[in-house]
C-alpha cells in the first residue's frame, strides 16, 4: 500500500436485509473513497443509507440477515473477507466508530478508563500501568478537564459533551487511521455542538485521521467535512468537494434540501420550498432514479433508468440524467425577489 | 366544497375573545418548579434535601396571535415550562394567567383551560393511541368535552383533509401504518379537534428529515392564519425559530436571559449567553468556518444553578459582582434582558452608566 491510495476505498456496495417479508435494498451501488487526512460527510435523510453504508465498513449488522456484496477495502484490509478473529483486530485498531449516542456505546458498569485500558491492552501488549497512561494522555487529548479523576467515573457522571469527548478518546485508543462518526453531534446541545465539531477537526489535522462522517445536519458537515457525498435510496447521488456542492448543487435533491432550509437568509412569512412526497419504499425501490417521483425535473427516461454518475469536474459528480437543467438553479432562485 | 364549509365553523371568530386584542392571551408570573430529588433518611427527618431547579422564577406573555419561540439548551426549563402551562403538573408557585383570567379559578376552571390550550409533543407514535385509528384520536378530544361522536368524526375527517392527509385514505389507517410526518400531521390535527386558542409546540417539527420538516412548517403558518392561533413553539434549532417566531424568548437553567421580537434578538443579541449560542450555530458557509467554540464545557447542572448571574461560569464578561447579585430582566425599548451589563447602577464595568460617569 502506497501514501496515495485512499484510506478508504468502497466499490459498488450493496446491502439487502433480508430479514423481514421482503428483502430491503438499503444500500445499492456506493462507491466511495476517503483519503489520509480527508474528512467526507455522508449526507442524507432517515432511510437513506447513510448509516448502513457507515456500518457496513465494520461489519457491524447482523451477518445471518443482512447480504453484502462489493468491495471494501480499508488501509489495505479487505474488510469483508475478513475471518472472525482478523476482525476484531481490525475493529478498533484500524478503524473505529463513534456514535450518537455514548450512553448506549459506553458500558455503564465499568469506568470510562477502565474501558479504555481493556481496549488498550485487548490489541496491544502493554502493562495495566502503561496503559492507563496512555488512557490519561488521550483523555487530555480530548480536553476533559481534569482528567484524571474522570479517567474513574461511570459514563452517567458524566455531562453529555464530557461523554461525547470520552468516546472519542475511547475509538483512538488504538491509534486508529480511519474514524467513522455516526451523527456524533446530533444528541448535543449547540453550545456542545460546536466543540465537538472542532475537536473532530483538530483531530483529523494533527492524526492524520480519514474521517466518514454520517450526518442529516448541513451545517455540522460544512464545519467538518472536506467532501460531501449525499445519499438518496441508497445511492450516493452526489459528491463533490463541500464548496462546490454546497454552492453549486446540481442534484435535485441536493438542491431541494438546500432550498428546504429554514435559514438566516429565509424572509419571514416566506413560504419554505419542500419537497413534495416522501422517501422511496427501500423493499419497493422503483426501476429508475429513486428520487423522480419527487423531482421537479423529472422527465420521461428518469423514470425508466438508473442514471450514472455525470462527471461535473474537480472531483464533483451527480447521479442525474438533468444536471444541465439544474446549473446555477440555486443563484438563480436566491436572485429572485421573495 | 364540504370540507370549506365545515371547517368555516371550526374558525377563530367562535371562540369568546374577552380582553380584546391589546391583552395578551398567556401571562405567566414568578413560575416555579422543582423536583425534589430521593431524599436520604435523615433529609427526610429534616425536611432538606436537594431539589432540581427545573424552572426558577419565569415571567413571560405571550400575545395574541403571535408565535413565541422558546430556545435553550437541555436543563434550561423550556420543555417543564411547556407542562406547567399544560397543567400536565402542577406549578411549585407562580399564576398562569389567560386572557385575564386566572387558570384554575371558577371563571376559568382547569377543564375549558385544557380545551382552549393544546399542545404537539416531538415524539409523533407515543403521543398517539396505538389502538385507536388516527380519526377516532382526533374525534377523541371533542367527545371528552361533550361534542356528540357522529359530530366529532365530521370535524376530524374535514381537520385530516385540512393537514393534507386525504380522509377517504387515511381516516381509518393506525398510527403505525404512517410515517413521521404524516403522524405528525395527525398530531396537529388532534391539538386543532378542540378549537383551541394556543397551541404549544414542544419540539414539533424536530425529530423530522428536513424536507418533511419544511412541509409541516408551511402547514403550521396556513393553519394559524386559517384558526387565528397563537403558537409557543419550542424549539433547539434556531433556525426553524428564527424563521417561524415574531418574538423569541431565550432561557438558561430556568431562568429567562433574553426576550425580544425575533429580527432584533438574532441580528443584536443583549445578553451573553444569547450571543454565544448564535455564534455556535454552524456556518453554512464552507469559507467561513468556525474557529473557536463560543463557550467552553456543557450548561451547569440544575440541581445546584451558579449563585447570581446563573450564567456567570461560563460568561465571556463576567466579574465578582456577577457571582454576587441577580440579574433582573429589565425591559428596554420592547426588549428584556437578565444581564448586569444591561442593568442600571448594578456595579458591572461594561455597564453603561459606569462607562458614562467615568
Amino acid at each position: 500500500m502506497n501514501d496515495t491510495s485512499p484510506l478508504i476505498d468502497v466499490r459498488d456496495l450493496r446491502v439487502v436485509f433480508t430479514g423481514g417479508k421482503k428483502p430491503v435494498e438499503a444500500v445499492n451501488g456506493v462507491d466511495l473513497t476517503v483519503a489520509r487526512g480527508e474528512s467526507v460527510a455522508l449526507i442524507g435523510e432517515s432511510g437513506s443509507g447513510k448509516s448502513v453504508t457507515l456500518r457496513s465498513l465494520l461489519r457491524l449488522h447482523p451477518e445471518r440477515r443482512t447480504r453484502i456484496s462489493g468491495g471494501i477495502r480499508i488501509a489495505g484490509h479487505d474488510v469483508l473477507a475478513l475471518g472472525s478473529r482478523p476482525l476484531a483486530d481490525y475493529r478498533g485498531k484500524v478503524a473505529s466508530m463513534i456514535f450518537q449516542e455514548p450512553l448506549l456505546a459506553l458500558d455503564p458498569v465499568y469506568t470510562v478508563g477502565a474501558q479504555i485500558v481493556e481496549s488498550i491492552r485487548r490489541h496491544e501488549a502493554v502493562s495495566r500501568e502503561e496503559a492507563r497512561k496512555r488512557a490519561l494522555e488521550l483523555f487530555e487529548r480530548v480536553r476533559i478537564p481534569s482528567p484524571a479523576r474522570r479517567l474513574d467515573a461511570y459514563p452517567h457522571e458524566m455531562s453529555g459533551g464530557m461523554r461525547q469527548r470520552a468516546m472519542i478518546a475511547l475509538a483512538l485508543a488504538c491509534r486508529p487511521q480511519v474514524l467513522l462518526a455516526d451523527e456524533p453531534t446530533t444528541a448535543l446541545d449547540a453550545t456542545v455542538q460546536i466543540q465537538i465539531l472542532l475537536l473532530l477537526r483538530e483531530l483529523q489535522r494533527e492524526l492524520g485521521l480519514a474521517i466518514l462522517f454520517v450526518t442529516h445536519d448541513m451545517g455540522a458537515a460544512v464545519e467538518v467535512a472536506d467532501r460531501f457525498a449525499v445519499m438518496y435510496g441508497g445511492r450516493i447521488v452526489e459528491e463533490g468537494p463541500t464548496r462546490e456542492v454546497i454552492r453549486n448543487p446540481r442534484h435535485p435533491y441536493t438542491l431541494a434540501l438546500m432550498q428546504a432550509r429554514a435559514d438566516g437568509a429565509m424572509t419571514k412569512g416566506a413560504r419554505l420550498a419542500s419537497i413534495p412526497g416522501s422517501p422511496p419504499d427501500l423493499a419497493n425501490l422503483p426501476a429508475g432514479c429513486a428520487f423522480a417521483e419527487r423531482c421537479a425535473y423529472a422527465r420521461e427516461a428518469c423514470l425508466a433508468t438508473r442514471p450514472e454518475a455525470v462527471d461535473l469536474g474537480t472531483g464533483h459528480r451527480a447521479r442525474c440524467l438533468r444536471t444541465d437543467a439544474t446549473a446555477h438553479a440555486l443563484q438563480h432562485t436566491e436572485a429572485q425577489p421573495a | 366544497m364540504s370540507i370549506g364549509m365545515s371547517v368555516e365553523h371550526i374558525g377563530a371568530d367562535i371562540h369568546g375573545d374577552r380582553g380584546g386584542p391589546a391583552q395578551p392571551l398567556l401571562s405567566v408570573r414568578g413560575l416555579v418548579k422543582h423536583f425534589d430529588l430521593k431524599k436520604g433518611f435523615l433529609e427526610t427527618l429534616t425536611g432538606g434535601g436537594k431539589v432540581v431547579r427545573a424552572v426558577d422564577g419565569v415571567d413571560f406573555e405571550v400575545l395574541k396571535g403571535e408565535t413565541l419561540g422558546v430556545v435553550g439548551e437541555s436543563g434550561c426549563g423550556k420543555s417543564t415550562t411547556a407542562r406547567l402551562l399544560m397543567h400536565l403538573i402542577d406549578p411549585s408557585a407562580g399564576e398562569i394567567v389567560f386572557d385575564g383570567e386566572t387558570v384554575g379559578s371558577a371563571a376559568l376552571p382547569l377543564r375549558e383551560y385544557r380545551r382552549q390550550v393544546q399542545m404537539v409533543f416531538q415524539d409523533s407514535y407515543s403521543s398517539l393511541n396505538p389502538r385507536l385509528t388516527i380519526q377516532d384520536s382526533i374525534a377523541f378530544g371533542p367527545q371528552v368535552h361533550g361534542v356528540p361522536r357522529r359530530e366529532a368524526i365530521t370535524r376530524a375527517r374535514d381537520l385530516l383533509a385540512r393537514v393534507g392527509l386525504e380522509p377517504r385514505r387515511f381516516a381509518e389507517r393506525w398510527p403505525h401504518e404512517l410515517s413521521g410526518g404524516q403522524r405528525q400531521r395527525v398530531n396537529i390535527a388532534r391539538a386543532l379537534a378542540s378549537e383551541p386558542r394556543l397551541v404549544i409546540l414542544d419540539e414539533a417539527v424536530s425529530a423530522l428529515d428536513k424536507s418533511v420538516e419544511a412541509q409541516v412548517l408551511n402547514l403550521l403558518m396556513d393553519l394559524k392564519d386559517e384558526f387565528g392561533l397563537t403558537y409557543l413553539f419550542i424549539s433547539h434549532d434556531l433556525h426553524v425559530v428564527r424563521y417561524i417566531s415574531d418574538r423569541v424568548m431565550v432561557m438558561y437553567l430556568g431562568k429567562v436571559a433574553e426576550t425580544g421580537p425575533a429580527e432584533a434578538l438574532f441580528d443584536d443579541p443583549l445578553h451573553p449567553y444569547t450571543r454565544a449560542l448564535l455564534s455556535s450555530m454552524p456556518s453554512m458557509d464552507p469559507d467561513r468556518r468556525t474557529e473557536e467554540a463560543p463557550l467552553a464545557g456543557d450548561p451547569p447542572n440544575p440541581i445546584d444553578p451558579p449563585p447570581g448571574c446563573r450564567f456567570h461560569t461560563r460568561c465571556p464578561f463576567a466579574e465578582p459582582v456577577c457571582a454576587e447579585r441577580v440579574p433582573a430582566l429589565e425591559e428596554r425599548a420592547g426588549r428584556q434582558a437578565a444581564c448586569l451589563i444591561h442593568e442600571a447602577d448594578a456595579g458591572h464595568s461594561r455597564n453603561p452608566t459606569a462607562i458614562y460617569a467615568a
